[in-house]
């Protein structure tokens, strides 16, 4: 049993705002990335520059909390110098880790910043030991964050056979596809997770209300269509309703927030060290809500995982900010698969 | 310029399976990638049959690989992996990095490297030359303009192979969208994939085709064809990827063959291929646009 090791609360930050608040809120970590292609949430409007990322360094740092930078996407050779010299400004701004996908990306801060503790990100798709531990011989990985399509016996499974230590997403926006591996939104928009980092991105997006209802769309393509009593959602192209065989559905997910507190004690006990909350897109409003939550939580499962429960007002708290305001376990529960 | 069927992505019976192979000893393909890659649960060949029919391909004069499974979930998903990467008589696919770290370790020094390794740049390609690949895949949304600035930039002398026909593997998943599509688990899918010689298409609510169900994996709907690039195709790849399909793939493969000899020029190559795609074409992942457009150069 290891359900002694301290569990980190990792808390998404899109701005210098919704940083302080998850700090405020209880986030032993925030994850954040600089305003351009170098990470997986390329949105207009969000991110940091360097002044803000110093500002947001110093205010967690002073109040003794973490620092992650997401540099997860995959530069190509055209653009290369421009994830290199991310990683040596987030080096220099003296965070507390990078989180990368790119073996090339990883054996350059290996090579140039020794010091600089490694996370593999999700984007990196590795889903074993054998996985991980590859990354781990090779560039000196510490941390591993898991891709959302494993059992809960799966990912203790993992982590029984990996000394790299693993973080899990606990909340948020579900990815149904494994990351790092989905190029639906290139496909339909040429703007993708791995090269652009982003997906379904804003700018294709297009709200049409027909005599036939609300239509959305992403470059043209018809991603769902809504009666006047439902409420539309953004067109994430795998949260649409599609036609199979005659019959019109969520084919691939609905809209609809992974929700893992249930797990907490479990997870706990398979000996997870971090648990990530998605949403760096997501107002700092939500970032205080859903961090006092799981502060919460995570502080009753490390005091007793046993008499450990959900209270259902956490739940309630956590459905008003839920896409969908619908919430499921993903691939942690077996027979979501 | 070498032509290379890919791993068959569906799941047919043993026999469609078995013929399909009897025909590809007789077809232009120089390099066929076997085995399953997409689902472990799809059990019509065992490991066994694989290497039979890998021998039988061998024997016809073909260079046959062994592709790893995409997506590695459980303990026996590795004792499968394991068991490809122990047999030294055929070159093996890593479609993961669970297969690249377990071919290191066995010290082999002639692997492929898969198209969902995500190699993205010139540093990662070299990693992966060091590590022991001696040809690798380009991911199918790179573009022909980033292959070719990728390979400008101190890349490691290895082959290139691309995707160059067949529905696009977009993506893929724990969950089973076939069996969902019957309100089944994955667990106990009752193999419903089974005999979709195509997979089962998606169309939008206007009845658009816009994607493939293969089980776990997402393909496109559309037909990513690049016959009619192969001026650009030849200045980057040595070796192009046929992916399976339904019927006609010899017909394709043919078609290829053609078109690299001079027989055909690329677009007559491309003007008859229109007869054997299921659904419209697409190339708009190697003109760096969105995947699903059929992009002409005016």
């Amino acid at each position: 049993m290891t359900s002694n090791t301290k569990i980190e609360l990792v808390c998404p930050a899109g701005s210098l705002p919704a940083l302080k608040t998850a700090i405020d809120h209880g986030a032993d970590c925030v994850y954040l990335g600089f305003k351009d292609a170098t990470n997986a949430r390329n949105f207009t409007g969000l991110n940091f520059d360097a002044k803000a990322m110093t500002e947001g360094v110093r205010y967690a740092h002073d109040r003794k909390r973490k620092v992650l930078v997401a540099l997860n996407t995959y530069p190509q050779a055209g653009n290369w110098s421009g994830w290199t010299a991310a990683v040596d400004r987030a080096a220099d701004l003296g965070i507390d880790a990078i989180i990368v996908a790119d073996p090339g990306l990883m054996a350059y801060a290996q090579k140039k910043h020794p010091q600089l503790r490694l996370h593999l990100s999700v984007q990196g798709s590795a889903t074993t030991y054998e996985a991980i531990n590859f990354y781990a011989e090779r560039f000196g990985i510490q941390r591993a964050v898991l891709p959302r399509v494993l059992s809960l016996p799966q990912v203790q499974h993992v982590i029984a056979n990996t000394k790299v230590e693993i973080e899990v997403f606990g909340f948020g926006g579900l990815c149904v596809m494994v990351e790092g591996r989905c190029a639906l939104s290139a496909y339909a928009t040429g703007e993708s997770p791995n090269c652009n980092g982003a997906c379904s991105p804003g700018k294709h997006v297009r709200w049409e209300q027909t005599p036939q209802g609300m239509e959305t769309r992403l470059n043209g393509i018809l991603i769902d269509r809504f009666d006047d009593g439902e409420r539309a959602g953004y067109p994430t192209l795998c949260k649409g309703r599609f036609d199979v065989n005659g019959e019109t559905y969520y084919a691939i997910e609905e809209p609809t927030s992974l929700n893992t507190l249930e797990l907490l004690p479990d997870l706990a006990r398979a000996g997870v060290r971090a648990i990530k909350i998605e949403g760096r897109q997501r107002s700092p409003a939500y970032v205080a809500q859903v961090t006092r939550v799981w502060r919460e939580a995570i502080d009753r499962v490390m005091r007793d995982a046993d008499s450990f429960a959900v209270q259902p007002a956490w739940i309630a708290e956590l459905d008003k900010v839920s896409e969908g305001r619908s919430h499921t376990l993903g691939a942690y529960y077996r027979p979501w698969k | 310029m070498k032509i290379a069927l890919g791993p068959l992505l569906y799941y047919w019976s043993r026999q469609q399976t078995l013929e399909f192979y009897a025909q590809v000893a007789e077809s232009p393909a120089d390099i066929v990638y076997l085995g399953e890659t997409v689902c472990s649960r799809r059990h019509e060949l065992r490991a066994e049959d694989w290497l039979d029919v890998a021998a039988m391909l061998k024997a016809a004069g073909k260079e046959a690989v062994l592709s790893s499974q995409s997506l590695i979930e459980s303990e026996s998903d590795l004792k499968a992996l394991r068991r490809v990467i122990a047999q030294d008589e055929f070159r093996v696919e890593a479609n993961d990095m669970s297969a690249v770290n377990l071919l290191t370790k066995a010290g082999r020094r002639d692997w492929i490297a898969g198209p969902t390794l995500n190699i993205f740049n010139p540093q990662t390609l070299s990693m992966m030359a060091e590590a022991g690949a001696t040809r690798w895949m380009a991911p199918p949304e790179m573009s022909g303009a980033v292959l070719a600035e990728l390979l400008a930039s101190g890349a490691p002398a290895i082959e290139t192979e691309v995707l160059a026909w067949g529905r696009l593997p977009l993506a893929h998943s724990a969950r089973c969208f076939t069996a969902r599509h019957y309100n089944l688990q994955k667990d106990t899918c009752e193999f419903k994939c089974l005999g979709m010689k195509d997979g089962l298409v998606l169309r939008t609510r206007e009845g658009e085709p816009f994607l493939t169900l293969n089980g776990v994996q997402t393909q496109s709907a559309r037909v990513h064809n690049l016959l009619g690039d192969l001026p650009t195709l030849r200045d980057t790849a040595q070796v192009l990827r046929v992916s399976p399909q339904g019927d006609d793939t010899v017909r394709v493969l043919e078609l290829f063959r053609d078109a690299i000899t001079g027989t055909l020029s690329p677009q007559d190559a491309f003007a008859q291929s229109k007869a054997l795609m299921v659904e419209a074409p697409c190339n708009g992942f190697w003109h760096g646009r969105p995947g699903v457009e059929q992009y002409v150069s005016a």
